[in-house]
């Protein structure tokens, strides 16, 4: 090999190996990061392990929901028409929560069942649903959204 | 009547976009400098009737012409001017008139400002942008078009989503388009180069000043979404890794990695056949987000499945777009060949690895944007793509471009030796270790690993780059007094300062501002007083005030620092009279040092107490000012004289 192959080489080699960490930083990432969704039916099969980050989709039942005294925490029920399920969140609610509505909370079960939410999603639109509660309602009720910008 | 003329204009915007495809195309093949021709003259023709057509719609906007469908669905009679002429582009079928307008305006642009360029390759590049602008003007007529009638026509409108009713819209998605369909001329002059089989030696001139002004566009558009997301979703966001965010995203990183391969293939006269994939590779990430964002399947891929035509036809688009560029640069490419030698440690060398390190970051923002509508195609159990797993890959990769952002210009090009570009780099170095601990610890007196490390190599990111522009100057300055021989830099590297140190301001704004905001969520009565990091804010209660479309609660807040009262903030939560979901229009208060940040949530059950969201974000203004300054620098390098004597040259 003359030094022009070595040099050639060289680089080769390192950006092999660049890009080789680079992917397996993504991949990693990716398999810590992933997120499932679920109804509160598939819940109820009582195969989530409490603490596990997960998603979970549903209507918020008429009447559920209980504002605690003098603070954020609020608690409400997360229903499927098949399963419901007793959701906590402390915090501001976003604008188009309510009775209901569709929503989607991000959190996991504590060692009681409750579902702890961190975050509550229900999106700018009132006729939205969010596909995912759409489809596990088994409704084709969701339409485009209007807001892409 | 002028919405009817607008149809029409459309249509023959289509069939001129065919002809602009095909004549010129033609006579690139056969050498015929006539048909050739054609291409400036169908090119403008094309232009004027989309500009007709564009008019037509705004007209019906303005004149609250509520036969038209998409006007009666996007405006009212209470809408403000302004959100009237914006809301032209305020839903999908207006927006895709705008994605052709500014195609067209590219388009023209390109005819105007390449007269040197062989009248072969202008044919070529013309033709090419037609036929993309044939794709688009088609879709709409065939499933989007704007000047759809409703019969009879609406009394009243729908109104604009009030979301949209921003001064962001006003200026965020023209930007944005500008920059997407920016990167079509240098798609263009990519394809026009392996259509001949043969690159020109200056073909990357010819093409550098177009990815430069599409970059600076998008750089601006991806700011001010940014800043608009900031101050209107009213959650102290700036950046939430949106499936919407990230397609504009993708094309910006390639083609900042286009921008730096392109210096390489201009000066050194390498990395040529990558430079050509880059270019078809930008704006076939720019077609994909228009794609992801104007199709439905963002939504649901069900959406998507109930009314196919849409995604269907942009899809195939994009499928022939891409995919025969890609062909082309199969079939072509090995005609292509690099000549410039470089040895390991060398310019060349560091801005591979930016090139790498970006795409490598555009292909995780791909992948993590993707895979939730893969698993959803294939019936797999639903899930998404978070932001931590956006953050965990997309931060270290950023601060390794930092890392090579400093290091690139400083090293010289073909050979640099290892000793001299330490030498180089040793007063950023020493900048940076030296601020990367001081700053966060003199402004906040705690601050994690990662903070500093990201502080650091900003400082590093800026001072490189600045101690290149030294140097230059210095070697300049030999012989001729100070000031002549600033005046005589040139434009392109005070351009690249510019830009790389918008880089490092922005990095340095998400190192504090990440690490060193705090918020507060409350229920507050009127007379309540919560302190927290250096503020206090106090709450006054909230009454009912009137807009020209919306009736809004606003509460009253003033912000105190050290007992002295430095703002009042005024957070309001509308409702608009059409669309009646209420929205929350966050309050914000900002100086370079710190954003007091005010948003209402809802009225408690007892009537007199409000939810009320707190933040106080250092440095976030540092992050829109540091975009700012990228497309400075842009601007900055398109003014360069290089490009400047060509045209000054032609005129006789």
């Amino acid at each position: 090999m003359n030094a022009q192959q070595t040099r050639r080489l060289w680089l080769a080699v390192a950006v092999v190996a660049g890009v080789g960490a680079g992917v397996g930083l993504m991949l990693y990432a990716f398999q810590q990061n992933l997120l499932y969704f679920y109804t509160p039916s598939q819940v109820a099969e009582g195969t989530i392990a409490p603490h596990a980050a997960f998603r979970l989709g549903g209507l918020v039942v008429e009447g559920s929901v209980a504002q605690g005294e003098d603070s954020l925490a609020v608690s409400f029920a997360l229903t499927d028409h098949a399963h419901t399920l007793p959701v906590r969140y402390r915090g501001l609610l976003p604008d188009l929560f309510r009775e209901g509505q569709g929503i989607v909370a991000l959190g996991s079960l504590d060692a009681s069942g409750v579902f702890v939410a961190q975050e509550v999603l229900a999106k700018h639109d009132e006729n939205y649903m969010p596909p995912e509660v759409a489809k596990a309602l088994g409704e084709a009720k969701s339409r485009p959204l209007g807001i892409a910008w | 009547m002028i919405p009817a003329l607008g149809h029409v204009a459309l249509i023959l915007a289509c069939v001129l976009a065919g002809l602009q495809t095909i004549l010129p195309a033609v006579g690139a093949a056969r050498n015929d400098p006539i048909l050739m021709r054609s291409a400036l003259s169908l090119a403008l023709g094309h232009a004027l009737l989309v500009l007709l057509a564009y008019a037509a719609l705004t007209w019906a906007f303005v004149a609250h012409d509520f036969s038209v469908r998409y006007v009666a669905g996007n405006s009212n009679l209470d809408l403000p001017l302004a959100y009237r002429i914006s809301g032209v582009w305020g839903a999908h079928e207006g927006s895709l008139l705008l994605w052709a307008l500014v195609l067209a305006g590219w388009t023209v642009a390109v005819v105007a400002l390449s007269r040197q360029l062989p009248m072969r390759f202008r044919a070529r590049v013309v033709a090419t942008l037609g036929f993309v602008s044939l794709g688009f003007l088609a879709f709409m007529l065939a499933t989007s078009n704007p000047f759809d009638r409703l019969v009879p026509p609406a009394l009243q409108g729908s109104d604009l989503n009030p979301l949209l009713q921003d001064p962001g819209l006003v200026i965020h998605p023209p930007m944005l388009y500008m920059g997407y369909v920016g990167f079509s001329v240098a798609f263009a002059f990519a394809i026009a180069a392996l259509w001949s089989g043969d690159l020109h030696a200056a073909w990357a001139r010819w093409t550098r000043p177009w990815v430069v002004a599409a970059w600076m566009f998008l750089t601006l558009g991806i700011g001010l979404g940014s800043w608009w997301a900031y101050h209107e979703l009213g959650w102290g966001g700036w950046w939430f890794w949106d499936p919407v965010e990230n397609a504009s995203f993708m094309p910006w990183l390639a083609g900042t990695a286009l921008i730096h391969s392109l210096a390489v293939t201009e000066k050194r006269n390498a990395f040529k056949r990558w430079t050509v994939l880059l270019s078809l590779l930008a704006f076939s990430l720019s077609l994909l987000g228009t794609f992801l964002v104007r199709s439905g399947v963002l939504v649901s891929v069900h959406a998507f499945a109930n009314d196919p035509a849409r995604g269907v036809f942009i899809l195939a688009f994009l499928a022939l777009v891409s995919g025969g560029g890609l062909t082309l640069y199969a079939l072509r490419a090995h005609r292509i060949r690099s000549a410039g030698h470089f040895e390991l440690l060398s310019r060349e060398t560091l801005l591979l690895f930016n090139n790498v390190l970006l795409l490598i970051a555009t292909f995780a923002i791909l992948l993590g944007t993707l895979y939730p509508l893969i698993v959803d195609v294939l019936g797999l159990p639903s899930m998404s793509v978070g932001p931590p797993y956006f953050n965990t890959v997309f931060v270290p990769l950023m601060l390794l471009v930092l890392l090579f952002a400093a290091a690139g210009p400083v090293a010289r090009w073909k050979k640099v030796r290892s000793r001299e570009l330490l030498r180089r780099l040793q007063v950023p170095g020493m900048l940076a270790l030296a601020l990367g601990l001081a700053l966060p610890l003199a402004l906040f007196d705690r601050a994690p690993a990662v903070t500093m490390a990201a502080v650091a190599l900003a400082v590093w990111c800026v001072a490189g780059v600045w101690t290149a522009l030294w140097r230059q100057f210095s070697r300049m300055r030999r012989g001729t007094d100070a000031l002549y021989s600033l005046r005589r830099l040139p434009r392109h590297m005070i351009g690249m300062a510019c830009a790389h140190s918008g880089l490092g301001i922005v990095a340095l704004g998400i190192a504090l501002t990440s690490a060193f905001s705090t918020e507060r969520e409350l229920v507050m009565e009127p007379g309540d007083t919560v302190a927290f990091a250096a503020h206090q804010f106090e709450f006054h209660g909230v009454r009912q005030v009137e807009g020209p479309n919306y009736v809004a609660e606003q509460g009253r807040l003033t912000v105190m620092q050290d007992g002295q009262v430095v703002a009042e903030l005024r957070p309001e939560k509308r409702v608009y009279r059409v669309q009646t979901a209420p929205m929350t229009e966050a309050a914000i208060h900002s100086t370079p040092w710190r954003d007091a940040y005010a948003a209402l949530g809802s009225r408690q059950a007892d009537g007199d107490r409000w939810g009320v969201r707190l933040y106080v974000k250092p440095f976030i203004q540092w992050l829109w000012g540091g975009a700012l300054l990228m497309a400075f620098g842009g601007l900055l390098a398109l003014s360069d004289r290089r490009y400047r004597m060509r045209r000054s040259a032609r005129r006789p």
